[in-house]
């Protein structure tokens, strides 16, 4: 039940990376003073392991209750989702709202709704009768895509001038983090993070299927809904952040999957947040530092993302 | 004592179950057969809770079904369907490892080990139990999923067409085991069946169902006959005693010519 001696080499490798890459973010090219790099540094550095942890654990715990490889939580529209709400409460609200509050106190908010709508979906789709893999595929994408024009409406409609500063940050972005919510998010993925290795073994038995599951005596329906509650917190959390990302994490949760070589969640759970740190601080240190390139980081992770997911894809259709 | 009052199951608007009385004492191999359509698998899934019923009531030593924790009714009775995830990266003896969550929840102890290698002996799956689910053929699959159910080790077992997919020697085999795990281990063992020769020649118990409802139930010799079979199935069948053995003959009659020109 032990991890294979391969996995076992290749996740220590993984580790050793994302030290490595964390190490180089911080200390590369330090022309100022150490007293403002480590804030300035330590935070964004913060922000982007918050976002690797969200990624990597939302898309396999996701990946165990609806049984496959291919569709994530990012590809069922959630993170529009959060996108569409969080406008939505700018419209709603005006700008009485978005100032008399704390900031901390609208994310939570914002999270507690999106949470509510999350699940809705999720037992319209996934409950009774399980339907094809292509047609999942295809209701989250036009999901997503009616959330994100559904988002843009609203602020249109809203404001003109405040659409477009919102609009830039449709999209990913690891030089903007939003470090307003870091101490939140923070607290939100360390109590996940906890809850989601105490189900680890749960989430073993989840992934044999509804029906050995509870012959197995989980209680089903239970679990699965806070999971998809923890997943919906996580997705929210990343998406506040940095902006939605369509396919990191099924390139992460895939790349968990081959360095370990394992069903147990103990390992791919945190192979997963490996994965996602190498390729985001590593990148990041790679473009900034080392080939000096402006080419967006996320870009290049979405591309390799979506090659991925069209070779899934593909072989699915063969198998 | 397995036990279901006024039990029914209904989808929009078709009954599949309708009222079903049954009880099932501990003990035995019970064999549920019937027509296509009868409701059997249905019937099996609301006794195991994997189907919420529509109506009616399941108690397994006086437990209701609905209102017993999962993991307290998983160390009494487990169940086995007809279709499993068969892509998983899981090797045998990890497969057959589950079926001691209820009792360890995860963490396995030496004598968890010894149940482990128990049913994997029981299974004849020495062998393979190194090799990956995806790598076993239809039948060795369907061999590991038992051997988890046993290794689940309950006063129940619950198995749902377990013969499907597989050749004649392995469904002899399996219907061997199954019959020793009721003699030897007093195990109380419930398979729907569709072959009518197995039920007759392994069953101690038969239920027959039609149409979602319980048509007939009593011991193998009590349905194995002509009048009761030809009435369920509705074609003419033949039992004859074959070397100790009731077999239903059914293949090929002459009473309806056929209407080929």
């Amino acid at each position: 039940m032990c991890l294979s001696r391969r996995g076992a080499v290749l996740l220590s490798l993984a580790a050793l990376l994302a030290v490595l890459s964390m190490l180089g973010f911080m200390t590369l090219n330090v022309q100022s003073d150490w007293s403002f790099i480590i804030p300035y540094r330590g935070s964004r550095l913060l922000g982007m392991l918050l976002v690797a942890i969200t990624m990597g654990l939302s898309t396999v715990v996701f990946q165990t209750i609806t049984h496959n490889r291919i569709l994530t939580p990012s590809l069922m529209g959630f993170d529009v989702l959060y996108v569409l709400v969080s406008s939505l409460a700018l419209v709603l609200w005006g700008t009485e709202y978005g100032t008399s509050w704390p900031i901390e106190l609208r994310f939570i908010l914002e999270v507690a709704v999106m949470v509510v709508i999350a699940l809705l979906l999720f037992r319209l789709l996934f409950t009774d009768s399980v339907r094809g893999l292509h047609m999942l595929i295809l209701l989250g994408m036009v999901g997503g895509l009616l959330f994100r024009e559904l988002a843009d409406l609203a602020l249109r409609v809203f404001d003109p001038s405040e659409f477009s500063i919102q609009q830039g940050s449709g999209m990913a972005n690891f030089n903007r983090i939003n470090l307003q919510l870091l101490w939140v998010g923070l607290l939100g993925v360390g109590v996940c993070s906890v809850l989601l290795f105490r189900w680890r073994r749960h989430l073993d038995v989840l992934s044999l299927g509804r029906d050995v599951a509870i012959n197995l005596g989980v209680p089903y329906t239970k679990i699965v809904t806070q999971l998809m509650l923890v997943i919906s917190v996580l997705v929210s959390i990343s998406t506040a952040l940095v902006g939605p990302m369509l396919f990191f994490g099924l390139l992460v949760a895939n790349l968990a999957y081959w360095l370990t070589g394992s069903h147990q969640h103990r390992w791919t759970l945190p192979a997963s947040v490996l994965a996602g740190v190498v390729c985001l601080v590593g990148g990041q240190v790679l473009f900034e530092h080392i080939l000096s390139s402006s080419l967006p980081l996320a870009m290049v992770i979405e591309l390799c993302g979506g090659v991925l997911f069209i070779a899934l894809l593909l072989r699915g259709v063969k198998q | 004592m397995i036990e279901t009052r006024g039990l029914s199951k209904k989808y929009q608007d078709t009954l599949v179950v309708k009222d079903v009385n049954l009880q099932i004492s501990k003990g035995g191999l019970t064999a549920i057969i019937g027509p296509n359509g009868a409701g059997k698998s249905t019937l099996l899934s609301m006794i195991s809770r994997l189907t919420p019923m529509s109506a009616g009531s399941v108690e397994i030593d006086g437990l209701d079904v609905t209102r017993t924790p999962g993991s307290e009714l998983a160390k009494r009775l487990s169940i086995l369907r007809q279709h499993n995830e068969s892509s998983l990266r899981l090797t045998v003896r990890d497969l057959v490892a589950f079926g001691r969550f209820p009792h360890s929840a995860g963490r396995l102890t030496a004598e968890d080990q010894q149940h482990i290698d128990e049913a994997i002996h029981y299974l004849e799956l020495g062998d393979y139990q190194h090799r990956h689910l995806d790598q076993l053929s239809g039948g060795q699959r369907q061999r590991a999923y038992v051997a988890m159910v046993m290794c689940q080790d309950t006063e129940y077992v619950l198995l749902d067409e377990p013969l499907n997919n597989i050749d004649m020697r392995h469904a002899v085999g399996m219907m061997q085991l199954l019959r020793r795990a009721a003699d030897e281990k007093g195990k109380t063992v419930v398979v729907v069946l569709h072959d009518i020769n197995f039920a007759s020649c392994y069953a101690d118990h038969i239920i027959a169902m039609r149409a979602g409802q319980l048509a007939y139930q009593g011991t193998a010799e009590q349905i194995i006959r002509n009048d009761v079979l030809s009435d369920l199935y509705e074609i003419p069948m033949q039992v004859h005693e074959l070397g100790g053995q009731r077999i239903c003959v059914y293949f090929r009659h002459a009473s309806k010519p056929s209407r080929i020109p």
